[in-house]
């Protein structure tokens, strides 16, 4: 379970990072959220992996802790709220300067020349 | 247990949560408790700054759980310096904010008061989550005031900024969550005794969160190579809130004067120390580069942001190299720089609004309307920020260098601060004497009137620089202090020892 689980967590921040550096708004918003979902998994093996234990020490031989069960619940909530600001700041960049390029960049006429031929094709 | 400690959040929660519900109220109805609001905290800052000044630590145990469970606000000199330079800081911003800046936006307020809310919780806490849960409040709030007063100029910093903050808290997280799995605890005073015991694979466990830790701090501090979302989204956000921002950057050196002393000291074994060799170099080079960024800016906000950048560096150095007098130094300097900043930031938008179409740009334009009040705040808040006798920075700068020991680090230290002193002096008589003095022949076209309040509140906010001089001596004493205190962390240990008060439940007496 630990391999299944350290391969999911580092497979979710490798494409988070890898979308993170795209040059689009909407890549960059879906890396973040991989990102906060690899990120809220460390969290939560932080208090060891452990199915079928209770939340409190000395009734049972093991336990499962509980504490990192509270940090991921406000890590989930608060990357909530902020990935939905982002995506409100996304449309308004797209508003105000056509385009969603991480900087505001119209595109260069090379691009549009291309967009234009796939269009005619 | 004093309740005072809660009151720094509690008063801008309470105030910000009234103005929400106010929104369609008469503006100055709405200043006027704004303001109010940040009066009461200022005060409440100073309360804490007298209980503070015994050199004890008071805590505030949320529930009152025995630290180290649940959630403690600490109280100790450091904490009750950050209060008050950003209450200050603060009061002035908003009455600035109040000359007009605030229209346009019926939430500014209370952005404004969360804003300092979360800056206030960020130095009261004494818990490692608790202090990112308080990075994302005043980080929303900062997303918020970012944004205000529209422009798409604003749209693609402030995109930058809130990327880069929300990659920022996910390695805070990830920081956070190894330093707990090999602790098993967030508490700080807590941390500091379980650090030291960590051993075998657990240490490396520690000191790769730690140093992620000490990323994100660099980060919010603006440290090279992380400082280059800063002059861009500050120079186009409002003044007052540009101003405001100046403390942004000095939690990001809060936090790790607050935790690496403490939880990475001398005491910490292998861990002693950890990342402070990389530190050093790393804010000379800031240091060299917010120069260079302040010698080609094109106007004056983004001069001024790049001055922001330059005491990033300024402060870490010595912070970084680990004596008590330089701590102390740093904890000076940072005072009379996060005001300056601040005014220059304000002094900057008065000129801009007198100058027409020139605005801020750093070019030659017919003679502005109230030329010689603002040349002269201009003038203060110029010679305070390179460091030229007789205003606070000269002062702090002198300590910084003072507090070096002989060596390397000595020569290089002197050099790139003396140096960049200089060069940052070339910067503002550039900037000053083509903005003030080099006018072309013409006339402002459409001046605006300036507010009494917005140039009374950043000639308030320059004459600090001068109060910092006249009381050189207190504040150089408390921040002595100050720096004794926090490197000798056996008292924020004792504060897990601290008895609880347990209230008398009658159902246990009619029980018996």
């Amino acid at each position: 379970m630990e391999l299944l689980f350290a391969l999911v967590i580092g497979a979710l921040t490798a494409s988070g990072v890898y979308l993170l550096l795209r040059a689009r708004t909407f890549p960059v918003v879906m890396g973040l959220t991989l990102l906060s979902y690899g990120v809220n998994l460390f969290l939560f093996a932080t208090g060891r992996l452990a199915t079928g234990e209770q939340p409190v020490i000395g009734t049972a031989s093991g336990y499962s802790d509980p504490l990192p069960q509270a940090l991921v619940l406000t890590a989930i909530v608060i990357g909530f709220a902020m990935t939905a600001f982002l995506v409100v700041l996304a449309l308004r960049n797209l508003a105000d300067n056509e385009n969603d390029h991480v900087d505001g960049q119209h595109e260069t006429p090379s691009e549009q020349t291309q967009d234009q031929e796939v269009t005619s094709k | 247990m004093t309740h005072w400690l809660i009151a720094p959040i509690l008063i801008p929660l309470l105030g910000g949560i009234l103005q929400v519900f106010m929104g369609y109220a008469p503006i100055s109805l709405r200043r006027t408790l704004a303001i109010a609001t940040t009066v009461l905290m200022l005060v409440s800052a100073v309360v804490l700054l007298m209980l503070a000044n015994d050199d004890s630590y008071r805590i505030y145990a949320f529930g009152n759980w025995q630290p180290p469970f649940g959630i403690v606000l600490v109280l100790d000199r450091l904490a009750a310096l950050m209060l008050v330079l950003t209450a200050i800081l603060g009061l002035f911003c908003h009455i600035y904010a109040c000359g007009g800046a605030d229209e346009g936006n019926r939430q500014f307020h209370t952005l404004f008061l969360f804003q300092l809310m979360g800056l206030n919780i960020a130095f009261l806490t004494g818990d490692l989550f608790n202090l990112f849960v308080a990075f994302e409040v005043l980080l929303i709030a900062s997303y918020g005031l970012l944004m205000h007063g529209g422009g798409s100029t604003r749209t693609v910093p402030g995109l930058h900024y809130v990327v880069l903050n929300l990659t920022g808290s996910a390695l805070f997280l990830i920081g956070v969550g190894m330093i707990y799995s090999a602790t098993g605890t967030l508490n700080m005073a807590d941390l500091a005794v379980k650090i030291p015991q960590v051993s075998g694979s657990n240490v490396n466990l520690v000191k790769a969160g730690g140093m992620m830790l000490l990323v994100v701090f660099c980060l919010k501090a603006a440290l090279l190579p992380l400082c280059f979302w800063l002059p861009k989204a500050y120079a186009k956000a409002t003044a007052p809130v540009a101003a405001l921002f100046a403390v942004m950057t000095k939690v990001g050196i809060y936090a790790i004067v607050r935790i690496y002393p403490l939880i990475f000291g001398e005491g910490a074994g292998e861990l002693a120390y950890l990342g402070m060799d990389w530190l050093f170099p790393l804010a000379l080079v800031t240091l060299g580069m917010g120069v260079i960024g302040a010698l080609g800016a094109d106007n004056l906000k983004t001069l001024v942001a790049w001055q922001v950048i330059i005491s990033v560096g300024t402060l870490l150095a010595p912070i970084a190299l680990g004596s008590e007098a330089g701590l102390s130094a740093a904890l000076f300097y940072l005072i009379s720089t996060t005001w300056t900043v601040a005014a220059l930031f304000l002094v900057s938008e008065l000129v801009a609004s007198q100058r027409g179409q020139a605005g801020d740009s750093i070019v030659t334009a017919p003679k502005m309307r109230h030329r010689t009040f603002l040349s002269v705040l201009f003038l203060i808040g110029a010679v305070a920020a390179a460091g030229l006798p007789p205003l606070s920075g000269f002062f702090g700068k002198l300590l910084i260098l003072q507090s070096v020991e002989p060596g390397a680090e000595m020569a290089w230290l002197w050099g790139v601060l003396l140096v960049g002193s200089f060069l940052t002096l070339i910067a503002y008589s550039r900037a000053g004497s083509i903005v003030f003095w080099w006018n072309v022949d013409g006339q402002i076209e459409k001046p605006e009137p300036m507010s009494n309040r917005a140039s009374i509140s950043t000639g308030m906010l320059t004459c600090l620089t001068m109060a910092i001089v006249v009381l050189a001596g207190p504040v150089s004493d408390y921040t002595r202090a100050t720096a004794e205190q926090l490197y000798d962390n056996r008292g924020y240990i004792n504060i897990l020892q601290t008895p609880m008060h347990v209230p008398q439940s009658p159902l246990v007496g009619e029980a018996n």
